[in-house]
């Protein structure tokens, strides 16, 4: 492993830029951190989060990657909040071929990139394969991180997933010493050892591989929430008619945002859009909210139709069903679904309370 | 390239006005047509309108028709309505996991069907009447609301008549010249001399007519994963992509329809689940 200076990193975005990657990455926008089309990486940004709480800060330090996460996920890039499947023309289906571009995702949190592995299973490793989703997913060039600290949400150590990132990136940067950053620099797949070498940098010494992990031991250290695992999915189907859930209905709004800033979440619906003039139909796809009403309509009403029950399903769904769907929790323990919900629902509260007996 | 969620367009053979608010759409199978087996369901897709899960309720023989028998409810069913020889739908499919025909062979048939739930239960008959010999009964009730709404009469009674089928076909409400029968189809059930350890039930209509069937064909005898069941959820994909229709650890689209009752009868008893 070599070491960077923080200029050498800025060096390596810039090099992803004249390699003709899009690059994507930390933007602040609205008074957060969000992921879109980036030229250089921000300096010296932070977050405070709490349960329906996050609060952009100015850490007045040379951090890149200070920042924990924000409202936006990876996954917008890889399956897009909306996209046309398909349009209708002169009596004939014309399939959208997309031909997406080389892409590097800068900043992919351990969490995160659990969760888009959790998505490769949906949309790659079932009896289909979504087309789209695989042709995105193979331009993708991650650069992942892992953290150094970690939020008041996270609980990515509930199931493994972090704070190290252990998942399939190509290469994988710790941000030490947020003063004067360094960066040490794990380069993974071919194309990142080819990028890297450009770069250049020294060989990282015992010292600098001590300090390293104990940056990522401290942001483990840091986590204050736990979602324990063991037995979890057969206390939840145990417990649909627990109390709790009319408890949790009380609060909550049905709002979707849980859904919408959740890095695994999948659903989608369909809409038909007609252009009135050329007469062309376009068959769109949309992220959906099992917390919408047409979620679970059938001829007769929404099977889900209380609030009640919309949670059941979402809470049921995530950390039990997804399970015997895929074989791996819903969840990665981002804690963004704690931060973002607007009356600060916390899942890991939730189900604390489900696992008891009433 | 292969891609489950783009439909193919389909030439229109001719539709049936069955009831009121019943038709069946005759399709020509696409270019490279493989068949289906009974239970399984296409995607039938109305430019403009959208998509809808329709069960194929033709013969799984005929390789020159694709028939789907639809009850107009909503913007797609509607717009499917109005398909005739000089228009298309668009197809995707066929999805989902089959009624088990196989493991009825060398027993007794039980089919209980209510209302559009006949649909996907004539390809059972297709199937097994082609092979009558390997069953022993084959039993139909089959309940629908009034004498006009019973699907397929003509044909259901003439294979009762020729006694390869015993069909209970009941309504709900009838004016007194109906001279059959009248009640909920599970009150029948008792009627059917039932043969507990060598008889395959499957059952197909709203989720409360399949409770009360199931439990009157358990009461019998019947063990639970000997009987199945046909879920709806709602569903948007097919390829258990959308989540539309998550039923507990399942996929109703890449699961089911078709359940063995003992897989999803607790989670039937769970309101709005
Ligand atoms: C596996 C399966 C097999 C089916 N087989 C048949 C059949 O053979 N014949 C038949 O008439 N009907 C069948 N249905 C029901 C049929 O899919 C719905 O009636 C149809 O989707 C209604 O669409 P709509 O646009 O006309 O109605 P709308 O009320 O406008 O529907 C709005 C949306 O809700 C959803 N929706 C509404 N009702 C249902 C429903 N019951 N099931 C699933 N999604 C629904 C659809 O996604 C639809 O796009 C089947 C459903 C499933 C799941
Ligand atoms: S359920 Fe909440 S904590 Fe878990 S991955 Fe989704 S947004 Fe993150
Ligand atoms: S849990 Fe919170 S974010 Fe999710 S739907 Fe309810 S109120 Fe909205």
């Amino acid at each position: 492993m070599i070491q960077w200076t923080a200029e050498q990193l800025d060096a390596f975005v810039q090099l992803l830029h004249d390699e003709a990657y899009e690059v994507l990455g930390p933007v602040i926008r609205d008074g957060a951190v969000t992921y879109g089309a980036m030229q250089a990486l921000p300096v010296g940004y932070g977050d405070e989060q709490a349960a329906g709480h996050y609060r952009l800060t100015q850490r007045g330090d040379q951090t890149r990657f200070g920042y924990n996460l924000g409202p936006s996920t990876w996954k917008q890039f890889l399956f897009p909040p909306s996209e046309t499947l398909f349009s209708v023309r002169d009596d004939l289906i014309h399939p959208v071929e997309n031909q997406p571009g080389k892409r590097a995702f800068i900043g992919v949190r351990a969490c995160e990139m659990a969760a888009i592995e959790v998505q490769d299973r949906v949309f790659l490793q079932g009896e289909y394969t979504e087309r789209r989703y695989e042709q995105r997913r193979q331009q993708v060039f991650i650069v992942a991180v892992n953290c150094s600290q970690a939020a008041a949400t996270c609980f990515c150590t509930a199931n493994d997933d972090g704070p190290a990132v252990r998942g399939s990136a190509d290469m994988v940067l710790t941000e030490v010493n947020p003063q004067q950053p360094w960066y040490l620099v794990e380069a993974i797949s071919e194309t990142a050892k080819k990028l890297v070498a450009k770069i250049g940098g020294a060989p990282a010494n015992d010292e600098q591989h001590h300090q390293a992990q104990a940056a990522v031991n401290e942001a483990a250290e840091q986590i204050s929430r736990q979602l324990p695992r063991k037995g979890l999915r057969d206390a939840l189907f145990d417990a649909l008619e627990h109390p709790q859930w009319d408890d949790v209905a009380s609060r909550c709004l049905s709002c979707g945002n849980c859904t919408q800033v959740c890095p695994t979440c999948f659903c989608s619906t369909t809409q038909e859009q007609t252009d009135l003039v050329s007469m062309e139909v376009r068959h769109q796809r949309l992220w959906d909210s099992c917390f919408t009403e047409m979620h679970s309509y059938t001829t007769g009403g929404a099977i889900h139709h209380k609030t009640r029950s919309r949670y059941r399903q979402w809470l049921t769904h995530k950390l039990a069903a997804w399970e015997d769907q895929f074989d791996v929790s819903g969840c990665t323990g981002c804690g963004r679904c704690i931060s973002w919900c607007p009356v600060g629902i916390d899942l890991t509260e939730e189900v604390e309370i489900l696992r008891k007996s009433p | 390239m292969n891609d489950a969620l783009i439909p193919e367009l389909c030439n229109v053979n001719g539709r049936l006005e069955d009831t009121p608010d019943v038709f069946t759409l005759d399709l020509v199978p696409p270019p490279g047509y493989r068949g289906f087996a009974p239970g399984q369901f296409n995607m039938l897709y109305v430019p403009g309108a959208g998509e809808a899960a329709i069960s194929i309720s033709g013969d799984p023989e005929d390789s020159y028709r694709l028939v789907h028998t639809i009850r107009a409810v909503g913007d797609v069913t509607s717009q499917l309505r109005t398909r005739d020889g000089h228009s298309q739908v668009g197809v995707r499919g066929p999805f989902g996991k089959p009624w088990p025909i196989d493991a009825a062979r060398g027993g007794d048939l039980i089919i209980v069907a209510g209302g559009i739930g006949m649909a996907p239960m004539r390809p059972v008959l297709y199937a097994a009447l082609a092979d009558r010999a390997s069953y022993d009964n084959i039993y139909l009730l089959y309940g629908a609301r009034t004498p006009r709404d019973i699907l397929f009469q003509e044909q259901l009674m003439e294979w009762h008549r020729q006694g390869a089928i015993t069909a209970i076909i009941t309504v709900d409400a009838a004016r007194p010249s109906w001279k059959g029968d009248v009640g909920a189809v599970t009150g029948f059930i008792g009627r059917i001399p039932v043969n507990p350890r060598n008889t395959v039930a499957m059952i197909c209509g709203p989720e409360i007519m399949m409770r009360y069937a199931a439990s009157e064909l358990l009461v019998k005898g019947i063990p639970m994963d000997r009987i199945h069941v046909s879920m709806e959820r709602n569903m948007k994909c097919a390829t258990a992509f959308c989540g539309h229709c998550q039923l507990g650890p399942y996929f109703v689209c890449r699961d089911g329809p078709v359940f063995r009752y003992s897989d999803v009868a607790a989670m039937m008893e769970v309101k709005q689940f």
